[in-house]
């Protein structure tokens, strides 16, 4: 462990309210991710991987223990400050990719950028940039619908890559892709984050992702099971 | 703020036929409302102007014991006309009416009726006196076409009048109908018999004598005179002003049935959206939106569909407003039913605040009730709205 850590968990527990009684979905986690890893959070449903993520994220608070990303405690931040660091650090992609249906790719991609209030020269110019990572630049004036599923998945990379976060956080960005559709996304995803030292942290268990990943944080119940590195 | 219109206006777009459909009620609302509304304005201005026109000028003189709605009052409301007038009566910018009661006797029918002189010279009211200055075997009247259509007179007609004069005694004699005018005005015509001033003073014992003065500047300040009121224009249209605002409320449960059936497809439009687009609202949520900033982006893109609709409806409506200005519309309203001015054909009027209110008023209820819905996704879970769970 050094001091160059970009997410830190201490005791991490976050309980659900479930019937009459609780759920726990996280039972004291310990965690700790250097800048510019290539990590991810392997396990089956229920081990806690996308709660584990959402606190990360800034999207769920901890129901005890500490998560501090970037140096902030997420379970003390207000939500307008939870919501400043989604928007200017952080990056998201999800298993369905969740674009914005009437938005074109271009317009999706861009909206990151637009909260982030660039003018319209940077915020083209950084789309550009952007879909010329991910291969889609013919594709900018279409809108999700007229995408293929690898498609859309790349366009959500090139959304969350746009601002050039300090960390991305994946929730199983290739469970609804075919195996070249994967190993393509998740290549992209390898030179984006050997080219701008972006932190990457999945939530996954596939098995086409976890043989990419540099570090393995396997879960288990609520527990960290075993850490591996390569 | 900005950037939440810049956003509501790329989903409203995107939304197509959903947004169009919602556009184009909502539309409809704006071009009839502000065609009835100017239907009212244009019969206020009409009903006034046909009031100055015909009956009050700029405004009156009136005999303190005049009392419009009490014709017993008649037999006091009278006295000289005063010297101050003279100029203003003989320049033609004052004419002097005298109001006796009667009783009008056509094809041996009995009509009460108000015996009005007026000077046959005058140019003040559009009334036709001229045809008062005529020679006959009888006193020369003019009457309004609905006494005349009531009555069944012509012109040329004799006809038998019963009054009173200052004395109390009864004297009948015979008129002659040299005119019928056509008014939109029924107080200057239902029951209303024209003579000439001076034949009137002489039959009741009045000379020199008037119950009511109409002046034609209604901005002068006039000045008080001893035994007369002034009643300024305004005052004199009151009654109108009731009436228009009393036909403006009825009209308004008009608008209120047609704004909700409107405002009920944006509702119905938001209360989906926050369904069906809970992804999205997660979304926006992970890159970076709070929550209260995604209940102002779906408050704005409700209200939108209001800055949509007076962009379509001015497209279309301006064009139809125009023409229906132009061409006006004839409702069959008569005015000897209302009482007061009603034209045959009714041309509507749009002012700036009458559009400009319309606009605010739609835009206004359009905000409410798209913020009313959108006040869930505040109590929305962003993880559970990521995975379009619904809540």
């Amino acid at each position: 462990m050094n001091d160059d850590f970009i997410i830190r968990t201490e005791k991490l527990t976050r309980r659900f309210p479930m019937g009459k009684g609780e759920f726990t979905a996280l039972k004291g986690i310990n965690l700790t991710l250097d800048v510019g890893e290539f990590t991810g959070l392997i396990g089956p449903s229920g081990s806690g991987k996308t709660t584990l993520l959402n606190i990360i994220g800034s999207l769920d608070t901890p129901s005890d223990g500490e998560a501090i990303v970037m140096g902030k405690s997420i379970g003390k931040l207000s939500s307008r400050d939870a919501a400043r660091l989604r928007k200017e650090k952080l990056g998201f992609i999800f298993q369905s990719y969740n674009l914005l249906q009437v938005h074109t790719v271009f317009e999706n991609v861009e909206f990151p950028l637009l909260l982030l209030k660039y003018t319209i020269g940077e915020r083209r110019r950084m789309v550009l940039d952007a879909l010329e990572w991910v291969g889609l630049t013919d594709k900018m004036k279409q809108k999700p619908p007229q995408l293929s599923g690898g498609e859309c998945q790349r366009v959500a990379i090139a959304r969350a890559m746009v601002k050039k976060p300090s960390l991305v956080l994946a929730d199983e960005p290739t469970a609804n892709l075919d195996a070249d559709n994967s190993h393509n996304i998740l290549q992209t995803m390898v030179n984006l984050n050997e080219d701008l030292r972006t932190t990457f942290l999945f939530a996954t268990h596939d098995e086409k992702v976890i043989g990419y990943l540099r570090r393995k944080v396997y879960l288990k119940d609520g527990l960290i099971d075993r850490i591996e590195t390569v | 703020m900005k950037l939440a219109i810049k956003l509501a206006f790329r989903n409203l777009i995107g939304a197509g036929l959903r947004t169009w459909l919602n556009v184009i009620v909502l539309s409809f609302s704006f071009v009839i409302i502000i065609a009835a509304k100017g239907i009212l304005v244009g019969w206020d201005r009409q009903a006034k102007k046909d009031m100055a026109d015909w009956e009050i000028g700029g405004g009156q003189y009136w005999n303190m014991n005049y009392d419009p709605y009490d014709a017993f009052s008649l037999n006091e409301a009278h006295s000289p006309i005063p010297q101050n007038f003279s100029g203003e009566i003989e320049r033609g910018d004052m004419v002097p009416v005298l109001i006796s009661q009667g009783t009008l006797y056509p094809e041996g029918r009995m009509q009460s009726i108000l015996i009005k002189g007026i000077d046959p010279n005058q140019s003040l009211l559009e009334l036709p006196t001229n045809k008062l200055d005529t020679v006959v075997g009888a006193i020369p009247a003019i009457i309004g076409a609905n006494m005349a259509r009531a009555n069944r007179l012509k012109t040329g007609d004799y006809v038998t009048m019963r009054w009173r004069d200052s004395n109390g005694s009864f004297y009948v004699t015979e008129i002659c109908i040299t005119g019928i005018f056509s008014t939109n005005v029924p107080t200057v015509d239902i029951a209303q018999v024209w003579i000439p001033l001076d034949s009137l003073q002489s039959m009741v014992l009045m000379p020199g004598e008037a119950t009511i003065i109409t002046f034609r500047d209604a901005l002068s300040q006039r000045p008080d005179e001893k035994g007369w009121k002034v009643m300024t224009y305004n005052s004199l249209v009151a009654e109108i002003d009731e009436m228009i605002k009393t036909k403006s409320v009825g009209q308004s449960i008009f608008y209120i049935i047609l704004l909700i059936l409107a405002l009920l497809a944006i509702f119905d439009t938001q209360v989906l959206s926050i369904f069906r687009r809970q992804k999205e609202i997660g979304t926006y949520v992970a890159l970076g939106y709070t929550r209260k900033e995604v209940v102002v982006l779906f408050t704005v893109e409700g209200a939108m569909h209001a800055v949509l609709a007076a962009v379509a409806g001015a497209i279309y409506g301006i064009p139809f407003l125009m023409w229906f200005a132009k061409k006006g519309i004839s409702l069959g309203l008569s005015s000897s039913d209302y009482g007061f001015a009603i034209a045959d054909t009714m041309y509507p009027v749009y002012s700036g605040s009458l559009i400009a209110g319309t606009t605010l008023v739609v835009l206004l209820a359009t905000t409410i009730v798209s913020y009313w819905p959108s006040r869930r996704i505040a109590k929305m879970n962003p993880t559970e709205a990521l995975r379009g769970k619904l809540q």
